[in-house]
């Protein structure tokens, strides 16, 4: 198996307002491989951004994150001093946002952000700075970098600034690259070209990707590995195709059931999960996805199940096994298909 | 669910009190002046009955006349109490005037827009481009000097800035899908605005309203400083003012006291401001928006 | 003042032959928004929507897609007349609502409601549910609070909502049940017509299909007629009939939504379609994406001939002179294309 780059144990992140405390993180363990392309799939208020965000050191004021363990590329981040830590989180791990205008200065020209971050990162200056900065532009895809160094973030469309924001991060030759959501605010086609240049510079680079996203849809052919996250914890988490094709955890089921086939049209109504996410400022102590869930039982909603393992990394935090879940399954539809079956003798 | 959201707003306003301490001894302060003046009827002392024996003396909180007494021997401390009466009321009912005449044009040329908005906010460009106090003198010369008469005069002429406050915030409202919506099922604009646009608007109405009642009295004070003001034998704090003009140079206490109330009561309705438009702030009332 | 030749046009209309049961229409429609400059004189004109012809029948589900800028939710718009149409004609019912004004388009928009994409900003924080679910049926008609109650509860009841959230506000409900009540709104005039402006792009995955579930059902239950504007490609497929594909504020192709899917013919639907993302990584991996060269070009400086010339990988030169009309190619399946047709 290959080398660990990042490796989180026990993470937890609680944010305190005046009032009450929300428990974002409660106990997240993750690991990221050299040269892996990780997406971590969660709905808002799952965790999935804070996660990342705790693992920067990028977390507010009115945070407190905790962990056992919290390792980049051997040097443990716990015990860091502040400076190093913003040093290494920032050249070594970048970390690229949703909206690229906040991350932008509009005054400053796109040349003065490449050059501020090649000064600070790699204390490149001048001439050598600006041909750098060529160059990773060029390696982003954006044509003629000469002239649009000079040019300002308000003349580039969203999916140009998204590449300048990669760009910058490249600068740096980041070994971990942490994209939250690079491609919600951009049309189809964009995301599409956006999520492949993160691809190839995965491949061409070799820095470990860690994608944050809410569409089960947008990583299916570029990742290798997948967690699925909810109500601040991780449920179930394992290599791509057993995610998709294999999925063990009710969630994951119920997320893959809730989007339209993409082989065909309309075959019937798509599977609704009924219910809104568990307020984390009071979590249930329990299972969180046990109030919306098909095959809770009593056991579910009392105490936290624990992983089973599938074998390797694959995991799901589940009472039931996904056979368990298969036989279930089955049983209601068999039952459905009596009682149907008996409504039309009646008829 | 609905308490946890609502102490939110209560919360949030009463934390941005707590955290200011001149709030703290100003909003004391004036809760302390507001029922005095309240109350002054009530104390069996008479602010017009001279003292002759007894004039100009300065004061001296072991005597009967606690703030001293003015050149006639009135006892100041009831004529401040009295002055203070006037001044606010003054104060409210113009902030109220005004307030009145800029959520109407302010509302109407914002919702309207085309032509109605040019020539209103125009209308407002011009009246607010003649010096106010030019403008209050020459129009209180036509009018009979009296309380209603202030009131009016200070109202009909300190509307414009409110105006143009909700105009812009009207503007920006208007845009919003539930307005949008109301109107496209026809609801009647008179409704839209009430409805929809000054509850949206409540935070920049609420910090106008307290800037427009601190100005008006202190516009109150300075028209009676120039003798255009309240008549005598009734006095406001303005009043007070320049009739101690006279008498500066032997009791500088009789221009202190009023002047020293003036800036309190106006910091002190600022701050009050700034506390209110916290707790009608639409974020705060939401809860959080994840 | 838009298409030149405009007597030689000929009238080609995205819907079916006349005899369908056409519910709203709109003939060669514009919308433009002149920009002004610091003088107030309108120099440049935004051409948002520049000549749609369209037919909706009544009780499908019209899929409006294409990327952000293309004109998609403007044409909903005007198409229900929240805009004015700069040029053009619409028809709703047979009767030409393009100058209806005052007390008559208030009644249209009985029969024409909308339900917006975000939950946040379309719900009045301010009111509670009552006030603004009943604010449209208000309008004109003097309720009692018995009849208001009674009316609530009902709607309330229909989106699966409680008759007691009556009394709550907006703020006290997730996304979802927004969107719910944003839907229990337009509906409480009954109206025959629905214009959903992306109403499920603000919510989160697991909450969008129970409220395209909603949508269906309703449908069903009352017969309406949905105009579907989106850009989740996936889920438009899932709950449309027909779509219309939109570029640079025009119609480049409708067909209907399985045959869209499979047989795209647009250069750009092809290369839209390919982009969508598939939740099968086999599938997704075995799709070949057809990429899509250059940018959008400004709204304020469209290409002349066909606005796709700039970035269509079939271009030809007649192309950038003349400006295709929709054909209708197959049965029902219409096409404006120089360059594939």
């Amino acid at each position: 198996m290959a080398e660990t780059i990042l490796h989180v144990k026990n993470l937890h992140t609680t944010f305190f307002s005046h009032h009450k405390k929300i428990e974002a993180i409660r106990g997240v363990d993750l690991d990221v491989y050299d040269g892996d392309f990780l997406a971590v799939v969660g709905e808002s208020g799952s965790g999935k951004s804070v996660t990342m965000k705790s693992v920067m050191g990028l977390l507010p004021k009115n945070a407190e994150c905790t962990a056992d363990e919290l390792v980049f590329d051997g040097k443990d981040l716990l015990k860091m001093s502040e400076k190093e830590r913003r040093q290494m989180c920032g050249g070594q791990i970048a970390m690229i946002f949703q909206d690229p205008m906040t991350s932008l200065d509009p005054l400053q020209t796109i040349g003065f952000h490449l050059r501020e971050v090649l000064k600070r990162h790699r204390g490149l200056r001048g001439k050598e700075a600006d041909a750098e900065a060529i160059r990773v532009l060029a390696q982003v895809g954006i044509p003629s970098p000469e002239q649009r160094l000079n040019e300002y973030p308000h003349e580039f469309s969203g999916g140009m600034r998204q590449r300048v924001l990669i760009a910058m991060a490249l600068s740096c030759q980041p070994k971990l690259l942490i994209a939250d959501e690079p491609t919600t605010a951009l049309d189809v086609t964009i995301q599409a070209q956006i999520l492949e240049l993160l691809h190839r510079l995965r491949d061409e680079l070799g820095m470990s990707v860690v994608l944050i996203t809410h569409d089960l849809g947008v990583v299916a052919n570029l990742c290798n590995r997948v967690a699925v996250m909810y109500g601040g914890l991780i449920m179930e988490q394992g290599e791509v195709d057993d995610i998709y094709y294999r999925p063990q955890h009710p969630y994951t089921r119920a997320l893959l059931g809730a989007v339209p086939n993409p082989k065909g049209h309309r075959e019937g109504r798509l599977v609704a999960i009924p219910g809104s996410a568990p307020s984390l400022a009071n979590p249930p102590a329990g299972c969180p996805f046990s109030p919306r869930c098909d095959f809770a039982h009593e056991a579910c909603s009392q105490a936290m199940p624990e992983f089973i393992a599938y074998g390797g990394e694959r995991r799901a935090r589940c009472t039931l096994t996904g056979a368990e879940l298969d036989a279930k399954e089955a049983a209601a539809n068999a039952e459905a298909g009596k009682t149907s079956t008996e409504v039309k003798e009646l008829a | 669910m609905e308490n946890e959201k609502h102490w939110t707003r209560r919360s949030a306003a009463w934390l941005a009190f707590k955290r200011d301490k001149s709030a703290i001894i100003t909003v004391t302060l004036l809760f302390i002046i507001i029922i005095a003046c309240l109350i002054a009827p009530l104390i069996p002392i008479d602010p017009d009955e001279p003292d002759l024996l007894n004039r100009l003396a300065p004061p001296d909180f072991s005597s009967e006349h606690i703030f001293g007494t003015d050149e006639m021997g009135r006892d100041y401390f009831m004529r401040v109490l009295y002055g203070g009466r006037v001044s606010l009321l003054v104060g409210v009912l113009a902030m109220l005037t005004s307030l009145a005449i800029g959520i109407i044009v302010g509302t109407v040329s914002g919702l309207a827009g085309g032509i109605v908005d040019a020539i209103l906010m125009r209308a407002v460009d011009i009246l607010s481009s003649i010096p106010w106090m030019v403008l209050v003198m020459v129009v209180s010369i036509f009018f009979k000097p009296g309380l209603t008469s202030i009131i009016l005069v200070i109202g009909l002429f300190s509307w414009m800035e409110i105006a143009r406050l909700v105009r812009n915030e009207t503007q920006t409202i208007k845009e919003r899908d539930f307005v949008q919506y109301a109107r496209l099922c026809g609801v009647s604009p008179a409704l839209v605005i009430a409805r929809h646009i000054i509850p949206a608007a409540l935070p920049t109405i609420i910090t106008a309203s307290t800037t427009s009642l601190a100005s008006a009295i202190m516009t109150e004070s300075a028209l009676s400083f120039l003798g255009v003001g309240v008549q005598q034998p009734m006095s406001s704090w303005g009043s007070l003012l320049n009739s101690a003009q006279g008498t500066m140079a032997t009791s500088i206490y009789m221009a202190i006291i009023p002047g020293l109330l003036i800036v309190i009561v106006i910091f002190a309705f600022n701050k009050v401001g700034n506390i209110l438009r916290v707790f009608a702030n639409p974020q705060v009332m939401s809860g959080e928006r994840s | 003042m838009t298409t030149p030749n405009n007597s030689q046009k000929q009238t080609v209309t995205a819907g079916n032959t006349p005899h369908d049961d056409i519910i709203l229409e709109a003939r060669d429609l514009c919308k433009h928004f002149p920009l002004r400059s610091f003088f107030g004189r309108s120099k440049h004109v935004v051409k948002a929507v520049d000549g749609i012809d369209l037919r909706i029948r009544r009780g499908e589900t019209f899929g409006l897609v294409g990327e952000s800028g293309c004109g998609k939710s403007t044409l909903g718009r005007t198409l229900i007349r929240m805009y004015e149409p700069t040029s053009g004609s619409v028809f709703f019912d047979g009767q030409d609502i393009t100058n209806v004004t005052g007390r008559k388009l208030v009644d249209i928009h009985r029969r024409m409601q909308i339900v917006f994409q975000d939950p946040y900003l379309s719900l009045d924080p301010h009111l509670n549910v009552r006030e603004i679910v009943s604010e449209p049926m208000r309008v004109g008609n003097k309720l009692s609070a018995a009849e208001i109650d009674d009316k609530v509860a009902e709607i309330l009841d229909r989106v699966s909502l409680h008759r007691d959230d009556m009394y709550k506000f907006a703020y006290e409900f997730s996304g979802g049940q927004r969107q719910r009540i944003g839907i229990a709104r337009a509906l409480s005039v009954n109206p025959e017509f629905i214009l959903c402006d992306e109403p499920i792009s603000a919510l989160d995955v697991s909450i969008q299909a129970q409220v395209v579930n909603m949508l269906e059902d309703l449908q069903e239950e009352f017969g309406l007629t949905y105009l579907f504007v989106a850009h989740d490609l996936s889920m438009v497929r899932h709950i449309s009939t027909r779509i219309g594909v939109m570029y640079l504020g025009r119609l480049v192709e409708v067909a209907p939504a399985d045959e869209l899917y499979e047989n795209p013919l647009h250069p750009y639907s092809r290369a839209l379609l390919s982009a969508v993302p598939i939740p099968d990584p086999h599938l997704a991996s075995m799709r070949k994406r057809i990429p899509l060269e250059g940018e959008l070009p400004s709204p304020l400086n469209v290409p002349e001939g066909c606005r796709f010339c700039t970035r269509c990988p079939q271009v030809k030169d007649s192309c950038k002179k003349d400006s295709p009309q929709l054909k209708e190619v197959y049965p029902g399946h219409f096409l404006a294309c120089g360059s594939c047709a």
